[in-house]
C-alpha cells in the first residue's frame, strides 16, 4: 500500500441497538477482511441514526454522500469486498433509496444498500434539532462535535446574565420533555433566583417507560450535546454541580457519557474554567439500581441521597429545596439536550415549531409492534396515523393495528378513532390521554387489551414506592378486581369498582406513579370492552 | 493479584466512610466485584456509613439491581414490559422457561437463571434479552437457543 492509496472512511454504528444486533461483530469482520486484502479503511464507530429496522447500518463516505448498506451480518462481509466493496459505494449513492428490507431480512444473501442515507424519507421528512448531529459524528470526538455546530450554543450563554439566560430558555416555550411538561424557563428561573451557596443540576436518565429510547439514543450517539445542556443549565441557575442519574440497565449509555465527560474536561467544556470563561462546573455521573420510581424526581433525589427511592410530599418543590435540601434544577435528558439549540439558534427559531402552546420539536420513539421502528423527531402536531403509515409502515406482524399506547406504561391506549388527533399536549389532555415522554407502542390485532390492563396495574404493585396507600394497595386490588371480570363476573357493580378505584388513584396518589397507572386500565376498558367480555359501552365509567 | 473479598469491602468502606448518600456507589461496587451483596457485609457497612442496619438493609432490598446471594453463572434477564409484549415477549418468556427449566424470577436450574427485566431501551426491536450482560434485540425463540448455547459455551471457556 502507498501513502497515496484512497482510505475508504466506514461508519459502523456503536449505540446499543446496533450492538444488540451484532455491530461489534460486523465492525470486527469489516476490519479483518479490510487488512486480508489490503484495502484501506477508517473505521469510525458513529451512534445510531435511530432507523434502528436498518441496523447494523454500515455506511460508506463517498463524494455524494454517505452510501448506506443495512441489515449487515458479519458473515456477509468477505461477500460484500468481493463484490468490489467499499470502492463500489460511490456507484450506488444514487440506488433507489425507496427500496427496503422486510422485516427479518439479515438472513438474506447480500445486505441491501439503501443509498444515500441523508436521502432515506424516514430521515428526510424529519424535523432534527436535537438529535441532529445523532448517527453522523463520532459521539466521542470534540472537533466533530464543533465540526458539526456544537459549543455554540454555551458560548452564547455564557455572554448572557443568568436572568436572561432563564428568559431565553422561558422565550422559546420547551417544556420538560420528561412527561410532565412543565415550562422549563420557569423551574430555571426559580432556581436562578433562589439564594443558597450550592445548587444542582440534575439530569434525569432514568429513561424507565416501556416504548422510550430518546434519551438513551442521546447519551449513546451524541452524548456532547446533554453535558453541553448542562453546562447552559448551570450556568444560568448557578450550580457548580451536576449530576446524570442513570439507570444501571443502560451500561452502554453510562460508558458513553462517562468517556465524553472525561474529553469534556480535558477540552475544558466542564471543570473548574468552563471555556476559559472563569466560570466553574462538575460533572458526574450516578448509577442508579433497577427502580421505576426513581424516575419521578423526588424519588430520584432520595436515591442520590444513597436513600430507598420513596416519593417526596410537595412542597417544597426540588427548585428550592431539593438534593440534601439545596436548590436543585431537575430536568429530563431531552430537555437538556434541546437547549444548546434555543441559545445557538434563537427562542425565536426554536419557538416556530410546534403548534399551540407544545413549542419546538418532540422526539418520538415508534415503538413495539411496527415495521420501521425508530426515532422521530418533529414539530409537535404529528399524528399517530402518520407515524403508523408514513414513517412505521404498519405493524411488523404485518396485521392491522389495534390500539397504540402514548407516554410509556402510564400512558393511554388509544383507539383507531383518535390516531388523527395532532400529538399536542393539550389535544391528548383533551383526550384523557398524555404525550409524556414521546413513547409511541403500537399493538396489533392479536393484543388482548384486558390482559394488558392487568399488566399495567401489575407492573405498578411491582413498581410502587409503597409511600402512599391509593397506589401501594390500588394496584394489588386493581390487579384483583380486573382478573375478576376476565374470569366472567361482567356484573356493573365490579365495573364501577374498578372506576371507584381508578378514581382513588388518581386523586389520591402522591406522584404520578398511582396517579397515572389508571390512564392504561380505563382507556383499555374503555375502548376495548369486548377484551373484557363486556358489551360495547360497557366500559366507560358513566355506563357503570 | 486478586483481590479477597474482604480486602475489597475494606478498601470501599475507607474509601466511603462517614458519607452516607455514598452508600449506592458503594453497593455498586461490592456487587460489580463479588456479584453480589453478601447480607453478612451489612453490619460493617453500616458502621462505615453511620447508618443503621435497617436502613442499609432497607436500601439492597428496595432496589432490583442488589443481589443478596451470589447469581447464577448464567443470568437470563429478558423484558416484559409493553413493547415487547406487543412482539411475543410473553411466548418468548415461556419459551426461555421451557428451554432452560428456570421458572422466571425463580431458582436457577443447570446454572442458569431467567428473571424479568422491565426495558431494555430496545422497543423498536423487540423482543429483548440480555444474556449475562451482553444485549440481544429481536429475540425469537429459535435465535435464543443460539445466543444461549454460544453464552454458555463461552462461559465454560469453549471457544469453538
Amino acid at each position: 500500500m502507498t501513502e497515496t492509496a484512497k482510505s475508504f472512511r466506514i461508519y459502523i454504528p456503536r449505540d446499543s441497538a446496533a450492538l444488540a444486533l451484532g455491530a461489534d461483530r460486523v465492525a470486527a469482520a469489516v476490519a479483518a477482511e479490510a487488512t486480508r486484502r489490503g484495502v484501506a479503511i477508517d473505521i469510525v464507530r458513529n451512534g445510531s441514526r435511530g432507523l434502528f429496522w436498518l441496523e447494523p447500518l454500515v455506511e460508506v463516505a463517498t463524494p455524494a454522500g454517505r452510501v448506506g448498506y443495512s441489515n449487515v451480518r458479519p458473515s456477509q462481509v468477505a461477500a460484500l469486498f468481493d463484490g468490489g466493496w467499499p470502492a463500489c459505494a460511490a456507484k450506488d449513492a444514487e440506488r433507489d433509496v425507496s427500496h427496503e428490507n422486510p422485516d427479518g431480512s439479515w438472513d438474506a444473501a447480500m445486505p441491501a444498500c439503501v443509498g444515500r442515507v441523508e436521502a432515506i424519507p424516514y430521515l428526510v421528512r424529519q424535523q432534527r434539532l436535537t438529535f441532529a448531529r445523532v448517527g453522523v459524528t463520532d459521539p466521542l470526538d470534540p472537533a466533530d462535535y464543533e465540526a458539526h455546530g456544537g459549543l455554540a450554543g454555551l458560548r452564547a450563554c455564557l455572554a448572557l446574565d443568568a436572568e436572561a439566560a432563564c428568559q431565553t430558555v422561558l422565550d422559546s416555550g420547551l417544556r420538560g420533555r420528561g412527561g410532565a411538561a412543565f415550562p422549563a424557563g420557569i423551574k430555571w428561573r426559580t432556581v436562578s433566583r433562589a439564594q443558597s451557596v450550592q445548587k444542582y443540576v440534575v439530569c434525569n436518565a432514568d429513561e424507565g417507560d416501556s416504548g422510550t429510547f430518546a434519551d438513551r439514543l442521546i447519551m449513546e450517539s451524541d452524548p456532547f450535546v446533554l453535558i453541553e445542556g448542562m453546562m447552559i443549565a448551570a450556568l444560568s441557575v448557578g450550580a457548580s454541580e451536576g449530576i446524570v442519574y442513570v439507570r444501571s440497565e443502560y451500561p452502554h449509555a453510562i460508558a458513553a457519557l462517562e468517556a465524553a465527560m472525561a474529553v469534556a474536561r480535558r477540552e475544558g467544556w466542564l471543570g473548574p474554567d468552563v471555556l476559559g470563561s472563569g466560570r466553574a462546573c462538575e460533572l458526574r455521573v450516578a448509577k442508579a439500581a433497577g427502580a421505576y420510581i426513581c424516575g419521578e424526581e423526588t424519588a430520584l433525589l432520595e436515591s442520590l441521597e444513597g436513600k430507598r427511592g420513596v416519593v417526596r410530599a410537595k412542597p417544597p418543590i426540588p427548585a428550592l429545596s431539593g438534593l440534601f435540601g439545596q436548590p436543585t434544577l431537575i430536568n429530563n435528558v431531552i430537555t437538556l439536550a434541546s437547549v444548546p439549540f434555543i441559545f445557538a439558534h434563537g427562542a425565536q427559531t426554536y419557538r416556530e415549531y410546534g403548534m399551540g402552546r407544545s413549542q419546538g420539536t418532540l422526539p418520538v420513539q415508534l415503538a413495539g409492534n411496527i415495521r420501521r421502528g425508530g426515532l422521530v423527531e418533529l414539530a409537535f402536531g404529528v399524528t399517530l396515523r402518520t407515524l403508523l403509515d408514513d414513517f412505521g409502515g404498519g405493524t411488523a406482524s404485518g396485521r392491522p393495528a389495534k390500539a397504540i399506547q402514548v407516554g410509556g406504561p402510564l400512558g393511554a391506549y388509544l383507539p383507531e378513532a383518535q390516531w388523527d388527533v395532532p400529538m399536542d399536549y393539550e389535544a391528548y389532555a383533551a383526550l384523557g390521554a398524555v404525550v409524556g415522554h414521546g413513547g409511541v407502542v403500537v399493538h396489533d390485532d392479536t393484543a388482548d387489551m384486558a390482559g394488558l390492563a392487568s399488566y399495567a396495574m401489575e407492573f405498578c404493585a411491582l413498581e410502587s414506592c409503597g409511600k402512599c396507600t391509593p397506589c401501594r394497595i390500588g394496584s394489588t386490588r386493581g390487579v384483583e378486581v380486573i382478573e375478576r371480570i376476565r374470569r366472567g363476573d361482567t356484573s356493573a357493580r365490579q365495573v364501577k369498582l374498578l372506576h371507584d378505584l381508578c378514581d382513588t388513584m388518581v386523586s389520591g396518589s402522591l406522584c404520578a406513579m398511582g396517579g397515572m397507572t389508571p390512564f392504561p386500565v380505563r382507556s383499555a376498558l374503555e375502548h376495548f370492552p369486548a377484551d373484557f367480555g363486556l358489551p360495547d359501552g360497557a366500559g366507560c365509567a358513566e355506563a357503570a | 493479584m486478586v483481590p479477597t473479598p474482604h480486602a475489597t469491602l475494606a478498601s470501599l468502606l475507607a474509601r466511603h466512610a462517614g458519607r452516607a448518600h455514598e452508600l449506592l456507589p458503594l453497593l455498586h461496587a461490592l456487587q460489580d466485584t463479588e456479584g453480589y451483596v453478601d447480607p453478612a457485609h451489612v453490619p460493617a457497612i453500616a458502621a462505615a456509613l453511620n447508618l443503621s442496619r435497617a436502613e442499609v438493609h432497607g436500601v439492597i432490598t428496595f432496589y432490583h439491581h442488589f443481589r443478596s446471594a451470589p447469581p447464577p453463572s448464567t443470568v437470563v434477564q429478558v423484558c416484559r414490559a409493553e413493547a415487547c409484549r406487543s412482539r411475543d415477549g410473553e411466548a418468548l418468556v415461556a419459551h426461555v422457561q421451557a428451554r432452560t427449566g428456570a421458572h422466571i424470577d425463580g431458582d436457577a436450574c443447570h446454572g442458569v437463571g431467567v428473571e424479568s427485566v422491565y426495558c431494555l431501551g430496545q422497543c423498536a426491536l423487540s423482543p429483548a434479552v440480555t444474556i449475562n450482560g451482553e444485549l440481544h434485540a429481536r429475540v425469537s425463540p429459535a435465535r435464543f437457543d443460539v445466543l444461549l448455547a454460544d453464552a454458555v459455551a463461552s462461559k465454560e471457556g469453549r471457544h469453538d
